[in-house]
């Protein structure tokens, strides 16, 4: 029969739709809404899993996010296979495919659990004793052993398709869970005319009225009232309501992290519908109303699949209409769990006996009991369970001591009470305050604009929860006291009772597998070998044991193992103290935290308005910060190196054009603008004319160089900076910083001109010819517009600032142009370098060019320990000059100390031989190790125009080696390079005037 | 000499008309970065025919230019009649700095009932009309980009952004319409 626990009269899916899914390659049939643990059951299938460390077999324990052991893969596809699925949460849908973890062969016969057998070996702290000799062993044995069986579930192994989505979004209010407290609190807000989010993590709102029977509000049963204010509250224009969503992470000033699960209970979601939606709420008002979590007993075998929380069979029935079992037993602390076999005894199931460990419970969930004749064991406790894959017996006997009896069942429901879910208000900083008298740890202060209600803020009370949440609510959106809104709420049944730690039978002399913590298979007695081996701390306790380790982050365990240690420690709960709650409540796939940002939309590309040319014109190119930069044009036939070698001798030649627009640009404008350039760079600007470049240079207050370029005076107020292409963001931000903190009275200001204008370089001794056909209005003869200056006129019919500037050493021009018109500038400039047999380069062959000139790239040659002097800019610095910034630094005694390592040119002895950058240099390549380092390759390349090998080099005392014979050792052997000048082409600086 | 040379935008042809929005890039314009001193607002003012505007967030326009406050001594100018807006600057004598960054930017012009939940996908900024009313400008942040909003209307916004972040901005905004 399909579904034989399936009770007809029972549960809400009523005649919901038949739908088709497999567990572990068994098709099974459920009904639409069901979870996977919920159709499972309806079949009468309870054993899901196998536990982490003993590989012992498990089953659902919750009907929740609490859940710790039923944990199973869901393959969608190839590529969509996510581990570690809650079945509590996860909804069928037709085809659904789910498997289960950590077995093999197969679920019910499982090589694992042999560590089961093994078990006096895997005691607490056993990873940190076992692993720790012979050390030969770890690489071999100990890591691949702890890498395979660490970890639950198998990742998925090929790239995640689906896309995923991010919302930041505001509201008044912040509601989360919908059960009745928050529905309450979003309500009263909503009806205050507040902006409200109401977020609940389930697919439909109602929390534990989904199984509360016995609870009335406004006059309906508890269901339908969440149900109808829901429904009111969706159609609400200043409501969002957000169902399968999460409040997984509180954080600073109100800022809550949710997770809304959009696709994953769908048959087949659209290819470009988001899995995932991550919302990034700032609420200007939280209502926290995320209930209680219902923790299981504490005794031997207490972890065989079947026995799960009473709260849990309730709403399997009540909503699911599934029963866990035919004859089922009750194991209880407290008096909620009573309620469960009531419901299933008038459903017809039959209950093999309620076992209550207090002596005298009391209540009309009591009296009850007993008329219907259920057999009531008080002041008793269950001391064992039989059954392997699933219980079918437990072992009963008086707390007060005395004969022990068997009976028969094959479901058993526990509860030892319920913990508040002060999860989120512990994350947002608020300080938890211990009961003492509940043993409850409750909201203390709040630190964030909060307030928690109901069952979270230790609530038990339907009716004061609904009056404090319809307060909270009310107040969170301003309204006034005399309007606050009320509702009749009250429930026929009881939360009170409960207990923390161990009971009878798993008690500190006991060997017993009492568990606390199911996921990460930590018992009872775990906990207190920890504490005799030294442990005093929960901290310790917890990281010893792993226990609250797991990913559900012992939502049901930790009150129990922080209650055995104290016991144990012999001090109160809350000395022994209680480990951090941290984000995220329960996981968050990756997906939801990258949102949009992957693939193409992972980081911004930047491209210059001639990238395109360079594209179809076969450039390859390379990344420089987020801009793609032409590297170099091969052509056909050519390799990199070839292709190098033609664009560098090109350039000398005739000319090459080349884009440099990614370089950044300043405007600084106003009449202080040449005293504040300078107090940013070393050189000199006051009496720079209008019309003439400099290059300058910028330190940091410590004296060393930060950025580099060349700056042209456009105006007796208004300079042309150029940075490097990497430094234009944090060049703006270091002069800004400077102008508004330190020199505040100049009157200048900023304006970053980056991307406002391309800069097509023309280059090389034809470059004046190339450019001189389409320049309108100014004389480019080198006594009218001479090496190292600016001027403003027009080109191809547009307005340019032509600056004659070479990084090449050659006669050359860098056109700036409006960046809208640079595509078209280019291409009339290329079409004239080709009457001269110009090429286009990139920026190996601009690298290449300057290295030959001994010109410095920040960056390349510098490492922010380099000063102008070690670099030979030492003529850069204005020797007049009474401050600038990084003045004080130069002078500091460690930048002036001679030996410093300075920048100089190496040979190889052999010319062709091409230093690897980076590379050391020694002074004696046979010295015993450790040999003496006295620098290091800066920059190497082949230079084609001087027929041999170039390298600029940082050297201990360079400056004074010349012509020195020194190392760079090599795994095949050590080369042998002598010191030069870092100038290897044109000595003279000849051709940048000719 | 070659003719004049025509703008040639960084988002050429490129368009989205999805279920409630519209992605369409913005006609080219003439830019000017003003940064001034309180001094100088009033002639400022006078010189471009527009009050600048001096409240956080606020902008004023006049036929197709507009002022936009980014800062306490900053606005973004705009026209779309390809005036010339350095010129006009040019006759005031109080200290100011004007720099023209008509091609520097760009801008997609975003409209549809679904324009705040676009936004909202890469801008952390509150959207709703109540805070950010039509008129309203802010230099934020949209995904990893720096971007100028200006809601022109009550469901149609103006972003701003630099040249060659306008790529990545597109495509950001393609993938938040397509969150419904």
């Amino acid at each position: 029969m399909a579904q034989p626990f399936r009770i007809a009269t029972a549960g809400r899916l009523g005649k919901a739709d038949p739908v088709r899914f497999t567990f572990d390659g068994k098709s099974f049939e459920g009904l639409h809404g069901d979870t996977l643990a919920s159709a499972l059951l309806a079949n009468g299938v309870h054993l899901v899993g196998r536990s982490f460390k003993y590989h012992r077999p498990r089953g659902m324990v919750s009907a929740g996010a609490e859940e710790p052991n039923a944990l199973v893969g869901v393959h969608r596809d190839a590529a969509r296979r996510a581990p570690n699925v809650r079945a509590t949460v996860q909804e069928i849908h037709e085809g659904l495919n789910a498997v289960s973890q950590n077995r093999w062969p197969s679920l019910s016969f499982d090589v694992g659990a042999l560590n089961d057998l093994a078990s006096p070996f895997f005691s607490a702290g056993f990873y940190y004793k076992t692993f720790m000799w012979p050390k030969a062993a770890w690489e071999r044995v100990y890591e691949p052993f702890i890498r395979r069986a660490a970890g639950l579930g198998e990742a998925p192994d090929r790239p995640d398709p689906d896309c995923y989505a991010n919302r930041f979004a505001h509201c008044d209010v912040l509601v989360i869970g919908g059960g009745a407290a928050g529905l309450s609190a979003a309500l009263a807000a909503a009806n205050a005319g507040a902006r409200v989010i109401l977020a609940d993590e389930q697919a439909e709102t109602g929390g534990a009225l989904r199984y509360e029977t016995g609870a009335m509000i406004d006059g309906m049963p508890g269901w339908n009232w969440a149900q109808a204010v829901t429904a009111d509250l969706a159609a609400r224009d200043n409501v969002r309501l957000l169902t399968r969503t999460t409040g997984f992470g509180y954080y600073a000033q109100n800022m809550v992290g949710l997770v809304e699960r959009l696709t994953d209970h769908l048959v087949s979601p659209a290819t470009d519908q988001p899995r995932e939606r991550l919302w990034q709420v700032r609420a200007k008002r939280v209502v926290l109303a995320t209930g209680a979590i219902e923790r299981h007993m504490v005794f031997p075998d207490n972890d065989r699949p079947g026995i799960m929380l009473a709260s849990a069979a309730r709403t399997y029935l009540n909503h699911f209409g599934v029963t866990v079992g035919r004859n089922v037993a009750i194991y209880t602390a407290g008096d909620s769990a009573w309620q469960a076999a009531l419901d299933l005894k008038r459903s017809g199931v039959s209950i093999a006996a309620i076992v209550d460990c207090r002596p005298d419970p009391q209540g009309p969930h009591v009296e009850e009991a007993r008329r219907l004749g259920i057999e009531c064991l008080t002041g008793h406790a269950v001391t064992g369970t039989g059954g392997r894959l699933r219980v079918s017996s437990i072992k009963v006997r008086p707390v007060s001591g005395g004969a022990e009896r068997t009976i028969a069942c094959d479901a058993l429901l526990t509860s030892s009470g319920w913990t508040p879910a002060v999860h989120l208000f512990s994350q947002s900083r608020g300080k938890l305050a211990f009961d003492a008298e509940t043993q409850r740890f409750l909201p203390g202060n709040a630190v964030q604009e909060l307030v928690s209600v109901g069952a979270c803020a230790g609530n038990i009370d339907l009716g004061e929860t609904v009056a404090e949440a319809l307060k909270a609510g009310h107040e969170a959106a301003g309204g006034v006291a005399r309007k606050l809104p009320k509702l009749a709420a009250d429930s026929t049944e009881r939360w009170s009772g409960g207990m923390l730690g161990a009971g009878e039978g798993a008690g500190a002399e006991s060997t017993a597998k009492a568990f606390v913590d199911f996921q990460n298979d930590v018992t009872a007695k775990d906990i207190r070998q920890a504490v005799r081996e030294g442990m005093r701390s929960i901290e310790h306790v917890k990281r010893f044991t792993t226990t609250g380790m797991a990913t559900d982050q012992g939502k049901t365990s930790n009150m129990h193992g922080l209650a055995i240690a104290a016991e144990m420690l012999d001090r109160p709960i809350p000395e022994v103290g209680l480990t951090t709650f941290r984000a995220p409540y329960t996981p968050v796939t990756f997906g939801a935290l990258v949102g949009h940002g992957k693939g193409r939309l992972f980081e911004p590309v930047r491209r210059t308005p001639m990238h395109d040319w360079a594209e179809a014109h076969g450039a390859v190119f390379e990344d420089v910060g987020q801009w793609k930069r032409a590297w170099y044009f091969p052509q056909a036939g050519e390799d990199m190196h070839a292709a190098v070698a033609r664009e560098c001798r090109t350039v000398r030649q005739s000319a090459g054009i080349f884009d440099a627009t990614t370089l950044g640009k300043i405007e600084v404008v106003g009449p202080d603008a040449a005293r504040f350039m300078e107090l940013m760079y070393t050189n000199p600007w006051q009496k720079l004319g209008v019309g003439r470049c400099r290059y300058g240079v910028m330190l940091r207050e410590d004296g060393f160089i930060y950025d580099d370029g060349v700056v042209g005076r456009l105006a007796e107020d208004r300079f042309h900076v150029t940075t490097t292409t990497g430094g234009a963001p944090r060049v703006l931000n270091h002069m800004e910083d400077y102008l508004q903190t330190e020199f505040p009275d100049l009157k200048v200001y900023l304006t970053s001109t980056s991307e406002q204008w391309a800069v097509i370089a023309v280059q090389g001794p034809k470059s004046r010819d190339i450019i001189a056909p389409l320049v309108e209005g100014i004389d480019l003869s080198d006594d009218a517009m001479p090496h190292m200056s600016v001027r403003e006129g027009m080109i191809c019919g547009v307005p340019t600032r032509l600056f004659r500037m070479s990084f090449t050493g050659e006669r050359g021009f860098e056109i700036n142009v409006p960046a809208d018109y640079g595509r078209a500038v280019w291409e009339a400039v290329w079409a004239e370098g080709e009457k001269h047999g110009a090429c286009a380069y990139g920026t190996e062959t601009m690298h290449v060019l300057r290295a030959e000139k001994g010109f410095i790239i920040v960056g390349q040659e510098t490492d922010g320990t380099v000063t102008p002097h070690d670099a030979g800019l030492s003529w850069a610095i204005g020797k007049k000059k009474t401050d600038f910034v990084g003045m004080r630094g130069l002078a500091r005694p460690d930048l002036v100390a001679p030996g410093r390592k300075q920048l100089v040119g190496l040979r190889t002895r052999d010319p062709k031989t091409v230093l690897e950058e980076g590379a050391q240099i020694v002074a004696d390549p046979d010295a015993p190790v450790p040999v003496p380092m006295l620098g290091h390759v800066t920059s190497s390349y082949w230079s084609e125009n001087c027929g041999h090998s170039i390298a600029l080099a940082l050297v201990a005392g360079g400056h004074e080696r010349m012509g020195e014979t020194l190392y760079v050792p090599m795994p095949e052997g050590a080369i042998t390079v002598e010191v030069t000048s870092t100038v290897f082409f044109d000595e003279k600086g000849a051709r940048t005037n000719g | 000499m070659a003719d004049a040379i025509a703008r040639t935008g960084a988002l050429e042809g490129r368009f989205l008309n999805d279920e409630g929005i519209t992605l369409v890039r913005a006609e080219p314009a003439t830019r000017l970065l003003l940064r001034a001193p309180e001094t100088a607002l009033k002639p400022l003012s006078k010189a471009l025919g527009l009050d600048l505007p001096q409240r956080p967030k606020a902008s004023v326009s006049g036929g197709k230019r507009a002022a936009l406050w980014l800062g306490p001594d900053e606005w973004l100018v705009i026209d779309e009649n390809g005036g010339d807006l350095m010129e006009d600057c040019a006759s005031v004598s109080a200290f100011h700095s004007a720099v023209d960054v008509s091609h520097r930017n760009t801008a997609v012009l975003v409209s549809g009932p679904r324009v705040e939940a676009v936004l909202n996908a890469g801008c952390p900024q509150d959207l709703s009309l109540d805070v950010f009313p039509v008129g309203a400008c802010s230099r934020t942040v949209f995904g990893k980009a720096e971007v100028i909003l200006w809601r022109t209307e009550r469901d149609a916004f103006r972003v701003e952004c630099w040249r060659s972040f306008s790529d990545y901005v597109f495509m950001l905004l393609e993938a938040a319409s397509r969150d419904r």
